[in-house]
């Protein structure tokens, strides 16, 4: 599997203290990368920092074979990375259908930019019935969808999601899950942080376990699951 | 009948001057919509376009000329105090940017007078705008009745340029949330740049209108009209831009007519004599907004105060 992404030695630091010490990973083109670990281990920030969003100190990221570590936000955008950032960020005073048309910003293809709505309208019928509502006046599991269309509205390569299951209903993450396995289906890369580490762990190809701005452990999600330091640490002792 | 005959001419002129406020108070609630910055240096950029006609205008050229090219000049100086004095603070507290923008009011200020010698300057008269014309019982310049519906007129394409366009959706988005509209890939220095062109160009609009009505420009000269925009601004929600232009002619109206209080109830057999009342109508303002503050803190269609983190 060739790599799309590939992070190597990347340090970033806010005032003083490093919040990334020199990590290193691999994404798999067409593949579902997941982070896990604890809260500040450095998961939102290494997604931050590859989106452009946060200065790093020190290392590399390659892109498609292309060095984007110096790249700014809109540039990495232009390319194909996209981020559903934490808390999902959706722009309240605008409606869904705005919030759609916002992700196709940079695209000038008008015609593909309608069907890729209608695609969207399509992983997400709930939508579809609230295009014209403001997004402030959805739920947090509308949001949330709105903000992975969206993601998916620039027609990215690598969509990023940080925590897209956080404080929503259980059958929502079963829906946002499912929804993450259908782009993988259509060729998107997925490189997915979560605190739910066993449904992230089922969904995953391949994953990354942080602790405190360092990768400790790596492996298939199988492996992680079966492996008895991640059923303690993140799946709860006696395991599911 | 009497009453009515003397209230009018006050009344038009109040509408006046309140559609000349909404103009600038627009640049006002537009900047602190999308920068959380109260642009002090405003009411001088609309100064220095009042200026910048009288030197334009008395070099000759044809009015035609004059009138686009002010505005254009207002323009890049609104572009540039945004590029050169807020830009390379966009990171910094929120305090530091107001008082950079306190620096550039100044700075303008003493700009003009190192320029003018600090001399009034005659504002130039443009024609058919000054023409004089009887509507009723009043007698005024064409200007009273252009400005209301100039004005209206900017408004609507101003209110359809931000929701029907891509930049206008880019500013509604840049507004609420910077780090994500980045990620949407909208360049954030250009929507912002946007903002202080269209800003600073309804500020040259209003000077135009503004100035015909007095006969000159001084370095000061924006301040008042300045401040009184701004309180236009707070009074109808800052960061609304229907809520500047209904407080700016609330404003503009009820200053007028305390400007001839007098008059007014002397005819309607009230007072048997001058009160001299004229004389608070600019504290007048500043009452009215003290007391918005004290009543509705967030302005007539002012939004709850969110903290931008």
């Amino acid at each position: 599997m060739s790599s799309l992404l590939k992070v190597t030695d990347l340090v970033v630091s806010y005032g003083g203290i490093e919040a990334l010490k020199g990590i290193s990973f691999d994404v798999g083109q067409g593949q579902i990368v997941t982070l896990i670990g604890a809260n500040g281990a450095g998961k939102s920030t290494t997604l931050r920092t590859i989106a452009g969003l946060v200065p790093h100190k020190d290392g590399r990221i390659n892109y498609e074979g292309r060095d984007i570590t110096d790249l700014n936000t809109q540039k990495i955008v232009e390319n194909g990375i996209a981020l559903v950032p934490e808390g999902r960020r959706v722009f309240a005073n605008l409606t869904v259908l705005e919030n759609l048309r916002i992700g196709a910003y940079l695209r000038k293809d008008k015609d593909l930019i309608e069907e890729d709505i209608q695609y969207v309208y399509e992983l997400f019928p709930r939508l579809k019935e609230r295009s014209w509502q403001l997004a402030g006046t959805l739920s947090g599991g509308e949001q949330q969808m709105l903000a992975v269309g969206r993601a998916v509205m620039t027609r990215p390569k690598l969509i990023m999601m940080d925590e897209p299951s956080l404080g929503l209903a259980p059958l929502v993450v079963r829906d946002i899950f499912s929804i993450i396995r259908t782009l993988k289906g259509t060729g998107m890369t997925v490189l997915l942080i979560e605190q739910n580490a066993n449904a992230a762990l089922h969904a995953c190809d391949y994953a990354y376990v942080m602790e405190t701005g360092k990768i400790t452990l790596s492996g298939t999600g199988e492996e992680l699951l079966a492996s008895e330091a991640i059923q303690e640490a993140y799946l709860g002792k006696t395991g599911r | 009948m009497n009453v009515w005959d003397t209230v009018f001419p006050y009344l038009l002129s109040g509408i006046s001057v309140g559609g000349q406020y909404a103009l600038i108070a627009i640049g006002y609630t537009m900047v602190y919509g999308i920068l959380r910055l109260i642009n002090f240096a405003h009411g001088d950029v609309f100064m220095v376009a009042g200026i910048v006609m009288v030197y334009i205008a008395s070099s000759g050229l044809p009015i035609w000329v004059c009138i686009p090219l002010v505005l254009l000049i207002t323009v890049f100086v609104g572009f540039l105090i945004e590029r050169v004095a807020y830009k390379p603070l966009r990171s910094a507290p929120r305090m530091s940017v107001m008082i950079s923008a306190i620096g550039v009011s100044y700075a303008l200020q003493n700009l003009v007078l190192y320029v003018t010698g600090g001399l009034n300057k005659q504002y130039p008269t443009i024609p058919w705008i000054s023409d004089t014309v009887v509507i009723g019982p009043a007698k005024t310049k064409l200007v009273t009745v252009i400005t209301p519906i100039l004005v209206i007129a900017l408004v609507v394409a101003l209110v359809l340029l931000i929701n029907k366009t891509k930049i206008g959706m880019a500013m509604r988005a840049v507004s609420k949330d910077f780090e994500t509209s980045q990620l949407m890939g909208i360049k954030i220095n250009n929507v912002i740049s946007a903002t202080f062109i269209i800003g600073s160009f309804l500020a040259g609009v209003g000077s135009i209108l503004y100035f015909t009505n007095y006969p000159t420009v001084i370095q000061t000269s924006g301040a008042m009209p300045g401040l009184k925009a701004f309180v236009a601004a707070v009074f109808g929600g800052i960061g609304s831009i229907p809520g500047a232009v209904i407080g700016a002619f609330i404003i503009g109206i009820m200053e007028n007519i305390i400007k001839g209080l007098d008059v007014i109830l002397f005819k309607a057999g009230i007072i048997s004599g001058p009160m001299g009342l004229a004389t608070f109508s600019d504290a007048f303002t500043f009452a009215l907004l003290i007391v918005i503050l004290i009543v509705k803190p967030t302005g007539l269609f002012g939004e709850k105060v969110t903290d931008k983190v």
